[in-house]
């Protein structure tokens, strides 16, 4: 019975997982871009969800709220200023630009608010500690079933964006091929930068997961990231954003697992799954095709 | 001509490291106007079709569209100006339906509301003849559907000036036909057509006045025949004669 608990809680933390790598692979789907800062990112939404806590009492649900536009705004601006320019120069610039990005991002979140620990869920009233429990050893946290059903809104809500709407229709034309829809009169630097804005608003709401179920500091960010891409690996990198909350929940599982085997190799048996998926000569749970020769390499200046 | 043409170039270059893909080209459209452009291979004719439509930007030189400078402007502009593009290798966005396709375009380059797009998409899609497969992935389509698809894109945006790069390449005879056809139809509905084509017999069914380009530079233009017998032209496909 214990195993059915470890699979139930590892679904659920899959959630999270599937929250941080939604919007790495939104960013890696529409442009090619690996974003390296994209744990560091979530850091920061979480710190000023604890800025809002702090200095006017807002809780951190409700702190989300006006948050999110600020982040949406700051990842437009952060592929108009300077992702939109790295692009221009191949594939090496954009990861090295983001992986300076994310120095600074922890630099700054040190500077400003101290190297401390710090956690959101306590201030959440009783959402951390309640629970339903179904009989000895299967207890399902409300905080975690939020989690998880956050994260089945997040990639509902964008699928439905990129097949149902227009501008999800321009996304997804951009993403094919940016060349030829800006023959078809796309923008396709605004639509670059609205992907980024949106994939970094996830962020903040990977961010806010991330302080409430457990704790945060200004380095938080490269294992979320790792987490994040594990995820976007095991589900099949670039074939489906579902592939990205199913490889979160591999790996969730497999974390659990691993710690019911031995609390010391719950981060380990993620990692194993991820080599595992890695190394496979079918890729990821979802790729039909190989995901390098189904895509155009990032834009170039055709000849 | 027109006292003011539709589309007008101005000594246009485009260097590409030390070899000049453009070495000053001159060429005003009228409006309405179907214009071929022939040349041997590697003359500069997709470079310049790539120029006018915003996907390179020139060395140096002007490009302007109804009496306004386009130089700097951006491919997705010019789309919405009203510049369509047709490529040579079509390059339909795969993942998508072909309706899908039309309806992107339709709505982003054409500019119009849902309703409107949707009836645009229905009537370029029963003119290039792909209305049953509309509900099809773009990349399930064989050539000849991707060519066509290539083209209904392009009509999707309500161009004034089509520009199409070679597309009767690889058709056979009945396929071309069918198309000459269809761009004819296209030409008398008031569209302004530049026509890359190696295929002279089936670009002259269409257009009156032809182009021919050599190592970047336009060697003649005016009335097809004329120019197909013109002795520089000669020269360019089949080299001098005599030294």
């Amino acid at each position: 019975m214990t195993w059915v608990n470890d699979v139930i809680q590892g679904i659920l933390l899959g959630g999270y997982y599937g929250i941080i790598a939604c919007g790495l692979a939104l960013m890696f789907g529409v442009m090619r871009i690996i974003n390296l800062a994209h744990g560091d990112i979530a850091v920061l939404g979480a710190y000023l969800i604890y800025l809002l806590l702090e200095h006017w009492n807002v809780s951190p649900l409700i702190g989300l709220l006006p948050v999110l536009p600020v982040m949406l705004l700051l990842g437009y601006l952060l592929q108009r200023l300077v992702l939109q320019r790295s692009l221009r120069s191949g594939l090496l610039t954009p990861l090295l630009a983001t992986f300076g990005l994310s120095i600074v991002i922890q630099n700054v979140l040190e500077q400003t608010f101290s190297p401390d620990v710090r956690s959101l869920g306590q201030d959440t009233g009783s959402l951390v500690t309640a629970a339903w429990k179904i009989n000895s050893e299967i207890s399902i946290s409300a905080l975690s079933t939020l989690i998880f059903g956050a994260a089945v809104l997040i990639f509902a809500g964008v699928q439905l964006f990129l097949s149902r709407t227009n501008a999800g229709r321009r996304m997804r034309a951009t993403a094919e091929d940016p060349d030829t829809a800006e023959l078809v009169g796309i923008d396709s630097r605004s639509v670059y930068a609205w992907a980024t804005a949106v994939a970094v608003a996830i962020a903040t709401v990977g961010g806010l997961a991330l302080a409430l179920r457990s704790s945060f500091f200004p380095y938080s960010g490269p294992d979320q990231l790792i987490f994040a891409f594990e995820a976007v690996v095991i589900g099949g990198l670039g074939s489906s954003l579902w592939g990205a909350l199913l490889g979160g929940i591999v790996l969730g599982v497999a974390q659990t697992i691993g710690a019911q085997i031995n609390p010391e190799y719950s981060i380990l048996a993620g990692h194993i799954v991820f080599l595992v998926v890695l190394i496979s000569p079918r890729g990821g749970l979802l790729t039909l095709r190989s995901a390098r020769g189904a895509r155009r390499a990032l834009p170039t200046v055709t000849t | 001509m027109a006292p003011q043409p539709l589309l007008a170039a101005v000594e246009v270059r485009r260097q590409f490291g030390a070899l000049a893909a453009l070495d000053g080209v001159d060429l005003a459209i009228g409006p309405g106007e179907a214009v071929g452009i022939v040349g041997p291979n590697g003359a500069g004719k997709t470079t310049l079709l790539n120029v006018l439509a915003g996907t390179i930007a020139p060395s140096s030189g002007t490009v302007a569209f109804r009496g306004t400078d386009i130089t700097r402007a951006a491919a997705s502009r010019r789309a919405r100006l009203g510049i369509g593009r047709a490529h040579q290798v079509p390059r339909p966005f795969g993942g998508m339906t072909v309706f899908e396709n039309c309806f992107v375009s339709a709505s982003t380059g054409g500019g119009l509301r849902r309703r409107a797009a949707y009836e645009r998409c229905l009537e370029v899609l029963t003119l290039c003849d792909l209305d049953d497969v509309a509900d099809r992935r773009a990349d399930t389509l064989g050539l000849l559907g991707r060519k066509r698809l290539e083209l209904a894109r392009a009509l999707a945006t309500n161009p004034v000036l089509l520009l199409l790069d070679e597309i009767g390449a690889g058709l056979t005879d009945a396929e071309a036909e069918a198309l000459v056809v269809m761009i004819n139809e296209l030409h008398s509905a008031g569209i302004a057509i530049i026509w890359i084509e190696h295929i002279v017999h089936v670009l002259v069914q269409v257009v009156s006045r032809l182009i021919c380009m050599d190592a970047g530079r336009v060697i003649a233009d005016g009335e097809p025949r004329a120019v197909m017998s013109d002795a520089r032209v000669v020269d360019a496909y089949l080299g001098t004669a005599a030294a």
